[in-house]
């Protein structure tokens, strides 16, 4: 099957702490990443904080310009399109963020907010506008009659539908989600998440799952790839990565996952970071690569 | 208590009772607006105004911290309790460097002075196993990475060598690799030290590695109380089963079990049981009049109708069990009632 995503040797580079006097070299945030996604598949990136995983999601749909690299989403070179023809392809792509508070205008009643991708994009008539937002309401389990309140009348999970909304308004093919259950309470999270397995298997939905909660990218997603220092250091099926990671920070970053069984013996895989070294991914096993000698 | 608009008022901590023993660490788990965080600042007296307890005992080793005055609690604030935040960037001055900090502390407790602090401050900073000691004393807490700040903050919360500490989401705000080292540490310092720590998370892993009781808050009420081993084993309240089902960790593509609805705000609790609109169990009793807390198992205390009718209305059951496993220090035992600052539902 063609990809819907492939993207091949992505390079973010930001300019080095230098000063007026003196340049340094480059910092690179992504550092020749190469992954592809399948339509309708769950694909998880995951790492810590500074790894570059959400500048990555940010590349792919040109929130962030990138340094070099080559982007295709549904065979479109997203690279090479001009300012108007993104704005058009952005139907297609659409992204969920992290922060349901600082992601909804607090001034824009929430029913506009929903609205506003249709408008942007010259869709249907005002009243089919009003349909179709009532329509997204009751679709990511909303009160369709609550279109007129504010984003501070929601709460966190409620707010983090509303974003879902409006990324679905447009019938994407591909949604970006930057950690979108991280800053909600553990049952709201289970809410949320359970929203998009269903909308995925309703609307045939590829996601781009970015995350650090290594517990619920085990659950959801069907493919994860570990970053690391910019670097893809490890990408397999979900259960692979889990079942025997092959990298030696993907087995350190497992181990540090505090245990649900208490008086469990802990055994923590230490990883000393000043010894990484960047290697290509090599095919460990069918489907499971891994960047080790 | 807090102040509502048209003049009520609402309990954010509501009738808590709990103890601590010398050595042992009691884990306070809940989601936001759940009152752990009042709870915590409630033991401390740092509850700022309109907030207030209006009635209660915090007793720290049979001391009643209530009928102290401000100079009395400002001893006990740092040097009998330690606080640690979760977000050390706040926490921590920004204008002095680490050392400076922790030599303060020792000053203002009359416990070292001049040269012996700033070398008791290096000791420290070496005992949280900081690199270079002496050259990050001299540092400022933007020049620490996030995980070398949270080990700057608990030398600090350790610097007076206090009976109890309180760890309010110690380890939220890091990444789960310095997440584990921050827990070990802890851990080690609780060896070292022979600390009573008072753990607050929402985090029920971090429970279940360092806990050795739990209770666990919703609304402002400790809903059900246990050891960690017999909590996580039989969770008894339906919210803690709800709560222990929602965590990730089924098999791929299955649906997480959520718990329906959210958490209600302070200004429209159910008149009984504040769980009652979200749970899975409800009957009639539960909206009617809050359920006292029942006893089901040794230290295994919860407020559910499904366990019987309640008589207790406070936490008392514990304490003839606790008392001996005291020592005689240690001990914190709360009741208060106050307000929190999470976002809530409209209302």
């Amino acid at each position: 099957m063609t990809p819907l995503v492939d993207v091949k040797h992505l390079v973010k580079e930001y300019p080095g702490r230098g000063n007026w006097f003196r340049k340094s070299a480059p910092v690179r945030a992504v550092d020749d990443i190469s992954f592809s996604i399948a339509p309708g598949e769950t694909f998880g990136l995951v790492g810590e904080s500074g790894c570059g995983k959400t500048t990555t999601g940010r590349c792919l749909l040109r929130l962030i310009e990138p340094t070099s690299g080559e982007i295709r989403v549904k065979d479109m070179d997203v690279r090479a399109l001009s300012a108007a023809a993104l704005r058009r392809a952005r139907r297609h792509f659409q992204i969920v963020f992290q922060d349901p508070y600082s992601s909804l205008n607090p001034r824009m009643r929430v029913g506009d907010i929903v609205e506003e991708p249709l408008i942007i994009h010259r869709l249907g008539s005002r009243e089919e506008r009003r349909v179709r937002v009532r329509e997204l309401f009751e679709l990511v389990g909303l009160d369709s009659a609550a279109t007129a309140k504010y984003p501070h009348e929601f709460s966190g999970g409620q707010r983090q539908r509303i974003g879902l909304a409006r990324a679905l308004a447009l019938e994407p093919s591909l949604v970006v989600a930057d950690e979108p259950v991280s800053a909600l309470d553990v049952s709201v999270q289970a809410q949320v998440v359970n929203l998009l397995l269903d909308l995925q298997k309703r609307l045939g939905l590829t996601y781009l799952f970015i995350a650090h909660d290594l517990r619920l990218v085990r659950q959801i997603c069907d493919r994860v790839a570990v970053m690391y220092r910019g670097r893809l250091v490890e990408l397999a099926p979900a259960e692979r990565v889990f079942a025997a990671p092959a990298h030696p920070y993907t087995a350190a970053l497992l181990s540090a996952i505090p245990k649900l069984q208490p008086g469990q013996k802990l055994e923590r895989i230490p990883f000393d970071g000043d010894r990484f070294q960047a290697l290509p991914l090599r095919e460990v096993e069918p489907g499971h690569w891994a960047a080790v000698t | 208590m807090f102040p509502l608009p048209r003049g009520r008022e609402g309990a954010a901590v509501d009738d808590v009772s709990f103890d601590v023993g010398r050595g042992e660490t009691l884990g306070l788990v809940g989601e936001s607006g759940s009152g752990k965080s009042v709870t915590a600042l409630s033991i401390i007296r740092l509850v700022l105004p309109p907030g207030r307890i209006t009635r209660g005992r915090i007793e720290l080793d049979g001391r009643n911290l209530l009928d102290l005055d401000e100079a009395a609690m400002r001893h006990v604030r740092g040097r009998r309790i330690g606080f640690i935040f979760q977000e050390p960037m706040v926490a921590l001055d920004p204008v002095y460097t680490i050392g400076y900090q922790i030599a303060e502390t020792l000053a203002v407790h009359d416990l070292a002075r001049g040269d012996a602090a700033k070398k008791r401050a290096v000791e420290l900073l070496a005992a949280v196993r900081i690199p270079d000691p002496a050259r990050r004393a001299g540092e400022y807490p933007h020049q620490l990475s996030g995980g070398l700040r949270q080990r700057a903050m608990i030398a600090l919360a350790l610097s007076a060598e206090p009976a109890l500490v309180i760890a309010d989401e110690p380890t939220t705000a890091l990444d789960v690799t310095v997440q584990a080292e921050i827990l070990d540490l802890l851990r080690e310092m609780r060896r070292v030290f022979n600390l009573s720590l008072l753990l607050i998370t929402h985090d029920l892993g971090v429970i279940a590695e360092m806990a050795d009781r739990v209770a666990v808050m919703y609304c402002g009420r400790i809903v059900e109380q246990a050891p960690v081993a017999g909590l996580f084993a039989s969770p008894s309240h339906p919210y803690t089963r709800g709560l222990l089902a929602s965590i990730p960790g089924g098999a791929p593509g299955e649906r997480l079990l959520a718990i329906p609805g959210t958490v209600p705000g302070l200004g429209n609790l159910s008149p009984g049981c504040a769980f009652a609109p979200r749970c899975p169990n409800r009957f009639e009793p539960c909206d009617i009049v809050p359920p006292g807390v029942t006893a089901i198992g040794p230290d295994h205390t919860l407020r559910c109708y499904l366990y019987g009718p309640a008589t207790d209305q406070t936490d008392g059951s514990r304490e003839a069990t606790d008392r001996r496993s005291l020592g005689g220090a240690g001990q914190v035992r709360g009741q208060a009632a106050s307000h929190d600052t999470a976002v809530r539902e409209p209302t």
